[in-house]
């Protein structure tokens, strides 16, 4: 064990940023964008140490702390990392900075951004590593207030409903968690992730639901499953989410949608699965129909928006249900022979890696599409852009990267983990792979029509004018972000060794109790 | 030492110079376009080492597999190939690249993008060698996407023009229908064989063990899956080389430059369709062992490549756009090799694949010289009487059109299209794929008797076509070169001298007589005759007067030759299907999103609204009025009670005497009682 | 009529007159001669009963008398007190215009 207590200083390390900024009330603006950008680039730079330190051949947590905290509810300070939280950590770490660089010219008080900011990035990576539902269940909290207000007050003309709306309907969900979490403690009077998942495995924590009696632990699995998947989303429980992810301002949009968005099927493979095999194995067949929803009709819906932001907004909807598809085809599938194991171990490295990937690219897409709504003086519909790759070679280029990396194009990342994902669907659950193909064409077809409407043709709309291309700033963010697209469409294995071990160990307990 | 552990150099030269090319300024056009020809020279030569090595053991199937990543308890794993048929198509694919290249030095001269031109060109041609070298389905997936990529950019190349735009997207989205069906099969391949690599010491896809199982009856209707699977990839095959009903992105990608058209579009990966058939043939012919089954993968791909076929050679009859007629002819041609590879003969296509990319990407350059020329027009009206005055081009031209017409026994198409003809008469399935590739011959050769005609015979019809001088030598010289390949290519694949056949079977071919089947021989030239008679009837006998002249065929059968020219109307039927399918599904659900589910969330929000008011109302008539009601009474009684307190202390003393006189009077009675 | 009963007679007169004075005159120091009067009537009965009783008990009654004297004293000193901060306040000493302290 690492005499430093690495984890907490993971998530605790943008928070004393955030004390920092809060307690020094006389800093100017510069001061205290660059205070909020060290201390967002800290995670980037402790998850370095931590790839230092990791046993990559290891499946279970490491770096484990572990401390009594609340006695009288068997509450301990919990915290680990396994190759799951490990590859969320470090995109959190690789996103947070890059949202932050992309706020640099935002009007508006940047102390204040910044510390909740801060806030927010400390809240998600406790959600990542917290091993205790006391404490995760904090964060899990904790990250909305930071995220209402970044919205509320930075955002477009209709954030104020937008965020009410995001924050009552993820409330409202987190609402069902908690109470499903109550009658758990209720039930065997722990909240630790460890021992509740070695209960799910073995049944007894089903045997000890049931106890409970009558509706009680079909009503706990339903409270859990509806909190991920407001989260998520799982269609349909989406509608917040492609207001919120438009109306927030560039930088928020692409922190959301990189980060809280992995928060939910985060929660799906650390609670959900382990915890609940058996109801999930039975509701599988029916999740897999939403999952396919969500995949096949938001890339449909996307198609016809004509705001660039909310068009993104679906496009994630349709990656994360990629990867929903992919959780729930391995739960229906446990329990069946042998053979499913490849595939499940396909499915769910692919799932690890489609988070990754699309967290880079949405996170690009947003960042452009921030960069054409700055250079439009607001606007972002389709028609309001024309010819912008005459006006913008290089933003037009980036972009280009970022948008064939989200469809999926082979020799970019995203490529890998949908290949991976359908290769394990389909030998799960074929005619879900075969249905899911929609979802791909739908989401060439809308991409491409952005691309041409916004950047081909003769030069329109806000691109009629003088049109800036990127500026160094922005190539700060875009750069790192397109040559991991690139890096990691050729060599995956940077990633999936990271986590192989755990999804190998996964695979091999598909067994249901 | 195994050759094939240095294939990788072949497309790793080319993606090297797309990404210098990728990284340098507009300004660096020596650079870009320097490092990219240097690169195909290299890769020429790299490739012509390759073919050597591969000649020298033409059965052996020379592999380099290697880990991509580990998964799970497995790996996934790529690897390459060498043999003859790889090694022919990279020196094939890098030699006519290589002389697009330097044709494209003098076309794209004035052009201001012309450093990322090279970029793009140099990327196409590092994905083109990645597919054929690739010993793995999934490798060579990734570099047919990558193909269609750079195809999708350089038909977009002029982007500015919308309808440049619009080509381009309708290229990549069409091919990616058929690429869907493509990564469905495999991955559907990957799960039932736990492996994509096409040779691997007894374990490829590609090999016994793994065909004995796939062409198990395994499906509903006794169908093996190897039936489904090869239907698949055919998709991908279909979508990529222009097959019907796939082929409409093709002729919509002559918006792009057209040294893109001939490269691309007419020589090299609209051939990869074909070559992908060709290299997965085991596969797709698994099933023929399968008697029971009723239907045979190979079956589907001889009558689609028979429709295509006939189809693109009776559209370029009506077609007026000099780059469009070429287009469709190259829809027809594919359709050909398609037939070959669906009657079994994959080595009838891969020589017709080899014919067709010289004599064709000859007459794209040829056309790309005479537009370069006539500072852009592409009107076979508006032309005419160039042969005076380009006398290379038209010479080079006429050589092209001669091999595309199958003109007997000096142009290499004639062998090609004989060999394939040949084979469709030996399928023992049906002889419409013969009826069908019989009609086409009559036909290209009668349309290309027109072209030739109205572009080069009669007097200049236009100011730019009066204007119009010879290309120069870097123009000219590669069509010299590529004449030269269009004429001599064809002896090596003779019934007399089956050369090319042995080595891509890698078993030794006997040969026969020049003439294997005289009957079928002697049709087929008739029928080349015929179609150039009609040709020089109705087009060369009278040339075209001017511009706006009615075509003699539009003439005498005006509704046939406007339902050609509107390419059978086949895109209007697309965008009222699939089109209005898609608008369709995405406004159901958008509908769904903005009405159903938040709907439901609202009604949700106003049913806790609904409470809350109803709640509201409850605590203030119910509650709140109680409570207020009490609260008063207790103020009314205090406010009574303290009028009693009037500060008087007498009066306190009063009443405690009365009190207390009173409570003697009652103490008294008391006693009394 | 024996002792006792005169005694008590006497008693009843003297805390009559002093009631009479307290409540029928508003001047305040004539009420507070009143109640010292009605005080003296009670002190009259304890030492009367004491003095009469069967059992001789120790001094109880002359002790309780002793008490209420020393209390009556300091109820006299205290309501002098007030009577002249009444005055100093409201330049009279008439009960009936001091109502202050009405509620």
């Amino acid at each position: 064990m690492s005499p430093l207590p690495l984890l907490s200083l993971v998530i605790f390390a943008p928070w004393i940023g955030a004390a920092l900024i809060a307690c020094l009330p006389r800093l100017g603006a510069g001061a205290c964008r660059a205070i909020a950008l060290a201390f967002s680039l800290s995670t980037l730079a402790l998850s370095a140490v931590i790839l230092g330190c990791y046993e990559r051949g290891a499946a279970g947590y490491q770096l484990v702390e572990m401390h009594g905290w609340i006695g009288a509810l068997a509450v301990h300070y919990h915290l680990g990392l396994d190759g799951l939280s490990l590859v969320l950590v470090l995109l959190t770490g690789l996103i947070a900075p890059g949202a932050l660089l992309a706020s640099w010219r935002q009007p508006g008080s940047p102390r204040l951004f910044s510390l909740l900011f801060l806030l927010l990035q400390g809240a998600a990576l406790g959600v990542f590593l917290a091993l205790d539902f006391f404490h995760w269940f904090i964060f899990w909290e904790l990250s909305l207030i930071p995220a209402y207000f970044l919205i509320r007050l930075w955002g477009g003309p209709g954030a104020g409903r937008a965020a009410y709306q995001f924050v009552i309907y993820t409330l409202g969900g987190s609402a069902f968690l908690l109470l499903g979490f109550v009658a758990i403690f209720a039930a065997t009077g722990t909240l630790d992730f460890v021992e509740l998942a070695r209960m799910g495995a073995d049944g007894s924590l089903a045997a000890r639901l049931a106890a409970l009696g009558g509706f009680w632990p079909k009503a706990v699995f339903a409270g859990v499953l509806l909190g991920f998947a407001v989260k998520v989303p799982l269609f349909p429980f989406h509608t917040w989410l492609p207001p919120a992810y438009a109306e927030a301002p560039t930088s928020v949009s692409m922190f959301l949608t990189a980060v809280m968005s992995k928060m939910g099927v985060y929660g799906f493979l650390r609670l959900l699965w382990p915890l609940f095999p058996a109801p999930l194995h039975a509701a599988s067949p029916f999740l897999i129909w939403l999952a396919l929803g969500g995949a096949v009709l938001g890339a449909f819906a996307a198609m016809r928006q004509s705001d660039i932001k909310r068009m993104i907004a679906y496009s994630s909807i349709n990656h994360l249900s990629y990867c929903l598809l992919a959780i729930f085809a391995v739960s229906a599938a446990s329990g069946r022979a042998a053979p499913a194991g490849d595939a499940a171990a396909a499915a769910l490295g692919g799932t690890l890696l489609q988070m990754f990937n699309h967290g880079l690219s949405a996170g690009a897409l947003f960042f452009c599409a921030g960069i054409l709504e700055a250079r439009a003086g607001g606007r972002r519909g389709l028609g309001d852009f024309g010819g912008v790759r005459t006006a913008a070679p290089v933003l037009a280029g980036l972009c280009g990267i970022a948008m064939f990396s989200s469809l999926g194009l082979p020799g970019l990342n995203g490529f890998v983990g949908e290949f991976l994902i359908f290769r394990g669907v389909w030998g799960l659950v074929p005619w879900a792979a075969a249905t899911a193909c929609l979802g791909l064409f739908a989401t060439a077809l809308f991409l491409l029509t952005f691309w041409q409407r916004v950047f081909h043709g003769p030069r329109a709309g806000a691109a009629a004018g003088p049109f800036a291309d990127v500026g160094p700033l922005d190539l700060a963010v875009l750069v790192p972000l397109v040559a991991l697209m690139f890096l990691l469409g050729v060599l995956p294995q940077l990633l999936t060794g990271l986590f192989n071990p755990l999804v190998a160990s996964w695979a091999a307990h598909l067994s249901l109790p | 030492m195994n050759p094939a552990s240095h294939l990788w150099v072949i497309p790793a030269l080319p993606l090297l110079a797309a990404a210098l090319g990728a990284l340098t300024p507009r300004g660096g056009r020596r650079l870009a376009a320097g490092a990219a020809i240097a690169a195909m020279a290299g890769a020429l030569i790299a490739s012509c080492f390759a073919l050597h090595a591969a000649l020298a053991a033409p059965a052996a199937h020379l592999t380099c597999n290697f880990e991509w990543f580990r998964l799970g308890g497995g790996a996934v794993r790529l690897g390459w190939l060498l043999d003859p048929l790889n090694g022919l198509m990279c020196v094939m694919v890098s030699l006519v690249s290589l002389l697009i290249f330097i044709f494209s030095l003098g076309y794209m001269d004035e052009d201001e993008n012309f450093t990322r031109f090279f970029c793009f060109l140099a990327l196409f041609a590092a994905a083109m060698l990645g597919v054929v070298v690739s010993n793995s389905l999934l490798l060579l997936f990734v570099s047919w996407e990558l193909v269609g990529l750079s195809s999708y950019l350089l038909i977009g190349f002029w982007f500015h023009k919308p309808s440049a735009a619009a080509a381009a997207k309708k290229a990549f989205i069409v091919t990616r229908i058929g690429d869907l069906g493509f990564f469905i099969g495999l991955v559907w391949l990957y799960d039932s064989t736990g492996s994509l690599l096409l040779y691997d010491g007894g374990r490829g896809i590609l090999e016994a063990h793994a065909l004995a199982g796939l062409a198990a009856p395994a499906l509903a209707g006794g169908l093996a899956a190897s039936t489904a699977i090869g239907l698949l990839i055919f998709c991908g095959a279909a979508g990529k080389s222009g097959q019907f009903p796939l082929h409409v992105w093709l002729p919509d990608a002559m918006e792009g430059p057209t040294p893109v058209s001939a490269l691309i579009h007419a020589a090299t990966m609209v051939a990869a369709g074909v070559f992908l058939m060709a290299r997965v043939f085991p596969l797709m012919a698994a099933d023929q062992a399968l008697a029971s089954a009723p239907l045979h993968a190979l079956t589907v791909v001889a009558g689609i490549g028979a429709v295509t076929a006939l189809m693109g050679a009776a559209i370029a009859v009506a077609q007026d756009d000099l780059k469009k007629v070429l287009a469709f002819s190259t829809v027809s041609q594919l359709g050909y090799m398609m037939l070959a590879v669906g009657v079994g003969s994959w080595v009838a296509a891969i020589f017709h694949l080899l014919t067709h990319a010289f004599f064709k990407a000859l007459l794209f350059l040829g056309a790309g010289s005479v537009i370069h020329a006539t500072h852009h027009e592409q009107d076979i009206r508006r032309l005419g009487g160039l042969g005076g005055r380009m006398r290379v081009t038209f010479a080079t031209f006429a050589v092209g059109m001669m091999a595309l017409a199958g003109v007997p026994f000096v142009f290499s198409g004639f062998w090609s299209k004989e060999s394939i003809l040949h084979a469709a008469m030996e399928w023992e399935v049906s002889r419409l794929p013969l009826w069908a590739g019989l009609a086409g011959v009559v036909l290209t050769a009668y349309y290309m008797t027109r072209l030739t005609f109205e572009v080069f015979a009669g007097r200049p019809r236009s100011h730019a076509a009066e204007q119009a001088r010879e290309s120069p030598a870097v123009i000219t010289v590669p069509l010299l070169v590529l004449a030269a390949g269009a004429i001599l290519l064809g002896f090596l694949g003779t019934p007399a001298w089956p050369w090319l056949q042995s080595q891509l079977t890698g078993a030794a071919v006997p040969s026969g007589p020049l003439i294997e089947s005289p009957v079928l021989t002697a049709v087929s030239v008739i029928l080349v005759a015929l179609g150039l008679g009609a040709g020089w009837y109705l087009y060369g006998r009278r040339p075209r007067s001017d511009a706006g002249a009615a075509d003699p065929v539009a003439a005498a059968f005006p509704a046939v030759f406007a339902f050609l020219a509107a390419r059978m109307k086949l895109d209007e039927l697309y965008a009222l299907t699939v089109g209005r399918l898609s608008s369709a599904l995405s406004w159901l659900a958008d509908f769904l999103d903005r009405r159903v589910w938040d709907g439901a969330i609202r009604l949700l929000a106003r049913l806790g609204e609904l409470a809350g008011l109803m709640n509201g109302e409850a605590d203030r008539d119910g509650l709140n009025a109680g409570f207020d009601a009490v609260s008063e009474g207790f103020r009314r009684a205090g406010r009574a009670y303290s009028r009693a307190q009037s500060g008087d202390a007498q009066g306190y003393l009063r009443a405690l005497a009365v009190g207390f006189v009173v409570l003697v009077v009652l103490v008294l009675m008391g006693c009394s009682r | 009529m024996n002792a006792l009963q005169l005694c008590l007679a006497f008693s009843s007169l003297l805390f009559a007159v002093g009631l009479a004075g307290a409540l029928a005159r508003s001047n305040a120091i004539i009420v507070l001669l009143g109640l010292e009067l009605m005080l003296n009537a009670a002190n009259i009965n304890f030492i009367a009963f004491w003095r009469f009783s069967p059992s001789s008990a120790p001094a109880t009654g002359v002790i309780f008398v002793l008490f209420s004297i020393a209390v009556a004293a300091a109820e006299a000193a205290v309501g002098m007190a007030l009577v002249i901060a009444i005055y100093r306040h409201q330049k009279t000493i008439r009960l009936p215009d001091a109502t202050d302290l009405k509620g």
